[in-house]
This record gives structure tokens, sequence and C-alpha cells, in this order.
């Protein structure tokens, strides 16, 4: 009964072997991965330089250095506990940095806000605040509406936009406690996409969502990528990295690599960033022959 | 030193020639129709406070610094306490200047603020206790020094007592427009800061990311809170924190928006400080604060039982509501899969012959682990709602509708546990339960999909067999 294909439709999330999965790992030509910021600065959306990071004393991140090339979906790849959403935060100022710096198209994070999107780790609010979805990604409008505002009409109709974008436009009056993990994760995305931003940077978006959820992710990412945009996403499932992401960057308390997933998700790297999860990095390396073969 | 300061204030407001002093009828009748014009202007200047302390309090609540006013309360007494002994040294008799006074207690409210954020931050003292610390050391200092202003020559007079307990009564017109304006001005900042708040208070990462000044706005609303509970400390007293809490609590149970909850608490906060009032004004002998903080908890109260959106009265009702539909869910199936069976040799199980086999209550009491008296309760509301009815052997059968709803329930059913079956790998074994935990709250879209493999499974409308062996008398 369960090899029915009448059964096909429900399968949660269908892996698109078939058709999209040439997108990412060998996509012909692989985008020039040293692209310096003093070459082009205002063409890489975020370029990071010697950066360390410390919470009370004990270092977090050591001396990362990247440039974020145009237009890719970038993974952050890394154990727990390896400084990913620190990387994050650090770069958006939300934590202080020792030592280093990140530039957004060749400058400072504060001049740039308006073209940087953040989508934060979803435990990081309190779900139960008395608001709906549509007041949530109006929030993601705030600061174009700026100091002392109201909110009107024009920008609930322009929040109502990035809530259709992730397919949650009948549940914009829903109080956000009444919606499943998947559905609050997609509106902490569409508060990101209401800013309009050219360069992304969410964390953990894919974590303990529905695969209704994780298909309009990737489908949004790859509309990003479409319309040239960046996005750069802390990723925890390996399985997935080759088939949604352009870039990878392997983190454990320092950048062990970073480039095209073709050249860079390799076991030998991933062994480098993970120690000794071997049974993990089997299944990824059976992934990367699989698509190797292809 | 409480209750000692209690009867000075009783006294005081007895030897006040202002509206609690009286006590008969007329005098009720000219309070209520605010002939006075003192009881007119203490009861604009109540007003206010309460609205104000309705707005700010609702950014405090849900920033979750509940006890922030608290630890300002107490920690004002101090404060007023010095100041009015500095006035006194420089020029005796300008110490009771209510300006003067609050002025101390807003700087010594400040500083026992700041005093809780540094011991968080730099000393593994935990928040509570912190805020417990601080509001015991402030508050033992205050009622110290009020000992010593008691012991000097003016300082019975000064009516510094009510800052304890509070008393609008006691409210010069010079007071409340002190007490308005600082109101007003609190207000107004709070709503221009609207957005700005609530962003804060709902996800301050992001805040930040936006370049809001997270810090500056956080002191903003702290500033807020001591300006709110400093200006109240007269009328209402070190109680304020219930005032500036009690009203978005209560808000809360009527809203899940931020708009309304704000205008609800503003609502209840101003009510509260009004009736609160006019009873204080009313009776002798009460104390304002007290009476505020009285009308503002019965408000709690009221929307804690019948709030709208998390009251408990509505959520008890969509709890029974629940368990009713489980329960009527589970006897249609329980019957449709004996009636099922008998139907097994003849033919199609179509609403018409559903309807033609009759059920025993025995057998029903066999089919699942139910008490006789839960079944017998199903029975009865089943046979209420026309589901089933009994026929004259005693044995009960579905009405014509009651087959229809059966055969629709229990095909969701069935359709369900197949999903779960043959797409979220459950074990057979283990469906039946998780079939029942779960369908209760499936997605009316999830159904749709489903029915739509039903279509292609069988023909429409008819009810799949189930996914795996029937339980009880009927697995033949």
């Amino acid at each position: 009964m369960s090899d029915d294909p009448a059964f096909a439709p429900l399968t949660p999330i269908e892996p698109s072997n078939g058709h999209d999965s040439s997108g990412a790992a060998d996509s012909s030509a692989p985008p020039p991965s040293a692209l310096g910021p003093e070459e082009h600065p205002a063409s890489c959306p975020l370029s990071i330089h010697d950066m360390t990071v410390a919470y009370h004393r004990k270092p977090v991140l050591w001396g990362v250095d990247y440039n974020a090339p145009p237009g890719k979906l970038i993974a952050i790849v890394g154990p727990n506990g390896a400084g990913k959403s620190t990387l994050i935060k650090a770069v958006l100022n939300l934590v202080p940095k020792i030592s280093g710096e990140a530039t957004f198209f060749g400058e400072p994070y504060r001049k740039q806000r308006g073209r940087v999107g953040y989508v934060p780790q979803r435990s990081s609010v309190d779900w139960d605040f008395p608001v709906n979805a549509l007041d949530v990604v109006t929030m993601g409008l705030y600061r174009k509406i700026g100091w002392f505002r109201p909110v009107t009409k024009k920008w609930r109709q322009q929040a109502m936009k990035a809530l259709v974008r992730v397919g949650m436009q009948d549940f914009a009056r829903r109080q956000i406690s009444q919606l499943s993990g998947g559905q609050q994760q997609r509106v902490f995305l569409a508060r990101a996409l209401a800013q309009d931003a050219d360069f992304y940077l969410m964390d953990e978006p894919f974590a303990g969502v529905d695969a209704a959820t994780e298909r309009a992710i990737v489908d949004v990412l790859r509309d990003l990528r479409s319309s040239g945009r960046t996005a750069m996403v802390v990723h925890h499932d390996l399985q997935t990295v080759p088939e949604y992401f352009d870039e990878v960057l392997l983190l454990n308390l320092r950048l062990i690599a970073s480039g095209p997933v073709s050249e860079v998700f390799t076991p030998e790297n991933l062994r480098a960033t993970y120690g000794g999860k071997l049974a993990l990095l089997d299944q990824v390396g059976h992934r990367m022959t699989l698509s190797g073969e292809k | 030193m409480l209750i000692g300061s209690l009867v000075t204030l009783l006294a005081a407001m007895c030897a006040d020639p202002t509206l609690a002093a009286e006590s008969d009828s007329a005098n009720i009748l000219r309070v209520l129709t605010l002939q006075d014009y003192n009881t007119r202007v203490v009861l604009f200047g109540t007003l206010l406070l309460g609205v104000t302390a309705g707005l700010v309090g609702t950014f405090t609540l849900l920033r979750r610094q509940a006890l922030v006013g608290d630890v300002v309360s107490h920690a004002a007494l101090p404060g007023v306490a010095v100041a009015f002994l500095a006035g006194e040294l420089v020029s005796p008799g300008s110490g009771r200047s209510l300006g003067w006074l609050l002025a101390g207690a807003a700087l010594s409210g400040t500083l026992a603020v700041v005093a809780v954020s540094l011991l968080r931050r730099f000393t593994p003292v935990r928040p509570d206790a912190a805020l417990a610390t601080v509001l015991g050391v402030f508050f033992g200092l205050g009622a110290a020094l009020f000992k010593t202003v008691q012991e000097l020559p003016s300082g019975n007079q000064a009516g510094l007592q009510t800052m304890i307990l509070g008393s609008a009564a006691t409210m010069t017109a010079g007071d409340v427009s002190l007490i308005a304006t600082a109101a007003a001005v609190t207000l107004l900042v709070t709503l221009f800061l609207f957005k700005e708040l609530s962003i804060l208070c709902f996800d301050e990462q992001t805040a930040a990311a936006q370049g809001w000044p997270v810090l500056l706005l956080d002191l903003c609303l702290t500033g807020l809170v001591v300006a709110v509970t400093v200006i109240g400390l007269q009328s209402v007293g070190i109680l304020m924190v219930a005032l500036l809490i009690t009203p978005p609590s209560a808000a809360r149970f009527w809203t899940d928006r931020l708009g309304p909850m704000a205008v609800l608490s503003v609502v209840i906060g101003g009510l509260s400080a009004v009736a609160g009032c006019f009873v204080s004004a009313t009776v002798p002998k009460l104390a304002g604060g007290p009476t505020i903080v009285l009308a503002g908890s019965l408000c709690f109260a009221i929307s804690l039982l019948f709030g709208t959106e998390r009251g408990l009265l509505r959520k008890w009702l969509r709890q029974r509501r629940n368990t009713h539909r489980i329960g009527r869910d589970d006897l249609i199936r329980a019957m449709f899969e004996i009636v099922e069976s008998r139907l097994a040799g003849s033919g199609d199980p179509s609403s018409k012959n559903l309807s033609t086999v009759a059920v025993q209550t025995d057998e029903l009491l066999a089919k699942r682990r139910w008490s006789r008296q839960r079944l017998q309760s199903l029975i009865v509301r089943a046979e209420r709602d026309a589901i089933i009815r009994m026929d004259s052997d005693s044995g009960w059968r579905f009405t014509r509708d009651g087959a229809r709803t059966a055969r629709e329930n229990v095909r969701n059913h069935r359709l369900w546990e197949l999903y779960l079956i043959t797409h979220a790998q459950i074990p057979p074994s283990h469906v039946d339960r998780d079939a029942d935990f779960s369908e209760h709250g499936l997605d009316p879209q999830v159904v749709e999909e489903l029915e739509l493999l039903l279509a292609q499974k069988a023909a429409v409308g008819d009810v799949p067999p189930s996914p795996h062996p029937v339980e009880g008398g009927s697995s033949e």
C-alpha cells in the first residue's frame, strides 16, 4: 500500500531530483570565489575581514575572512556551538567584535542597513506577544516608516505582499501563537522580505519546519537569487546543502573552508569541520558521490 | 511603621477639610455630581494618571518588567524623605512642595533601577534576587528616614505619609496640575513611541539590526515607568505598580492584539482610578490608593473569568466542546465499525443500509475502553443531536443524518490512519491511538488532499476499509 503511486502528491518533501538540482552543485560556471573587497567593494554583499568574537573572554570565532559572492545562495554549516549564529550577529553588530570588521556592499553596516535583511532564530522571541502575522511582517517596514510615524494602510498592504510571497496570506489575521512552527518561520521570513533588501542573513530558517514550509523557503531563496540578490543561511541539514545552495561556509570556531559547494563541500572538509561524526559524513559522502555521477 | 503611618494618615484625613472628611449622604451626592471644584480637580488628575499608567504599563508588561515599577515605587520613599529634609534644611517650610518631593522620588527611583541593572549585568545575582534586594534596601532606608521626618516638628503635617498608601483627597489644585502635566507628557511620549516600543518589546534583536537605538528606547521605557510611578505616589502610593500592571494584564484577556490591548488597558486604568477615587471620597476613612488598586483588581478578576480571548470561562467552554466532539466521534466510529462488520456479507454500507442495523449498548461498551457512565452520557448526547435513535428492541441505530455523519467521520479517520501508515511510517499497531490524537486538530486542507487520494483509491463517497485490524468483537 505504501508504494501506491496515488499517494505521491502527499509525500512530504519531494526531493526534486528530476529538474532543479542543477541550480546548485553542478552549476556550469562557478562564480569567482575570491572577490576582494578592495577590488569590488560595492558589489560584494558581505566582506568579513579577520573577525574575532568572544563571549566573556572565551573566543567563539577566530579570525574569519570571507567575501560573499553576489547573487548566490550561501550556506553556513558547522556543528553546534561552531559560532554560526554568532557570525551573523557579529556582522550585524548585535554582538561586539573583538577585532576585525565586516562591510556590506563596501560600507559599514550602519550605512547599509536598508539593504540587509535579517531573519533571526524563531526561538528568539516570545510568540505569545499580542500581535498577528501581518503585524509582525509590518515590523520589517518600521525603519522605512521612520521615527514617530504611525503604521498606515499603505504599509500594511506592502507587508501583505510579503506574506503572499511565503504563502501565508490566509493567516494574516491569526495571532502568532496560533501558527505552527513552520508558519511562524514563514512569517519571520516575510518580515525580512518586506524590507526588500539586497542581502539576507537567515539564522536556521529550516530548523524544525514542516515540508510545506521548507519548500516555500526554498522557493523564496531561489526567487531571491534569480532577482540577483544574495542570501546567507545557517543550515543544519547537510544532505540538502548541495541541492539548495551554491556556496558553503564550513565553520567551527574558525573558517574551515569556503567556496562553491562543488569544490568545498567535500568529505575531507566536512571531517575537518565536524570531527568524528562519521555516520553523518558517510551519508553526505554518499550524496556527493551521487551528485558527482550525474 | 506601616500601621503607624496608616493611623497618622487617617487622622490627617479626618482633620483635612476635603472630601474624605464628611460622610453624610449630601456629601456623597455632591461628590458624585462633581459639584465640588476640588472633586473635579482630583478626579481629573487621577483619571489622567490611570490612563497614563495603563498605556505605559502595557509596554512594561510586554517587556517583562512588571516588577520594575514596584522597585521604583518603594525606592521612591527615601528620595521623598531626603528631599523633604533637604528642603527643610535650606528654608523651613519649603520641603513640603510636591514638585520638590517628587523630584527626590524620581531620583532615588532611578537610582534603584540603575542599581538593579548593574547587579544584573556585572554580578551573578539572579534578576529576581536583584530586584528584591534593591527594593528591600531602598524601602528600609525610606522607612528609617520617614521615622526621622516624623520626629521633626514640621514633619507631622508634611503629609509625607500619603506617599505610602496614597490619598487622592489630599491633593490640591496645584498638585493636580503638576501631576496632570507630567502625566500628559508621559502619555504623549508613549504614544509617539508606540511603534518603536512595540518592536523593542517583541524582538529586541531585530530592532537593533534595523538600527533602532535599543538601549535608548529601553532607558526611555524605564524613564516612563519611573515618571508614572512617581507622579502616582501621592494619590496611589507604593501600590502604584498595581495600577501599572493590573490594567494591561486584564486587557490581555480580551484581545490578542497590541493596539486594542493598549486601548483597553487605558480604559481599565482610567476606570479603576476614577472608581477608586469616588469610593475613597464617599466612604470616610478610606485611603485612595488601596481603593484604586482594589478597583483595578476587580477589573482584573472580571477579565480573568470572562475575557473573550483568554478568559477562564472561554477556555473551559472550548475544552468542554472539544471533549464532547471527541467523545461523539468515538461513539460514531465504534458504532460504525460494529454495523460495518454486520453488513460485511450483505453488500455496500450505504447510508440507507447503515441505519438498518441495531447495536446494543453492551456491544458498544465492549468496543472501546470507556466506562458505562461515559458511554451513557455520550449516547444521550448523540440521541439529542439526532445522530442515533433507539429502535423498538432497545438497540441503537443511526438516523439518516447520523449515518451520513458517520460515513464522513470514519472516512476521514481512516484516511488519516492511511496517511500515518504510508507516509509518516508509523507502525499500524500504533496508528489508532495516534490517529485519535492528531485527527482532531487536522487541517481541513489535509483532509481535502486525503480525499483526493481516496478518489483514486476507491469509488468516490465510499468509506475505505480500515487500514489496520479493527479491534473489539468485529475483527473477523
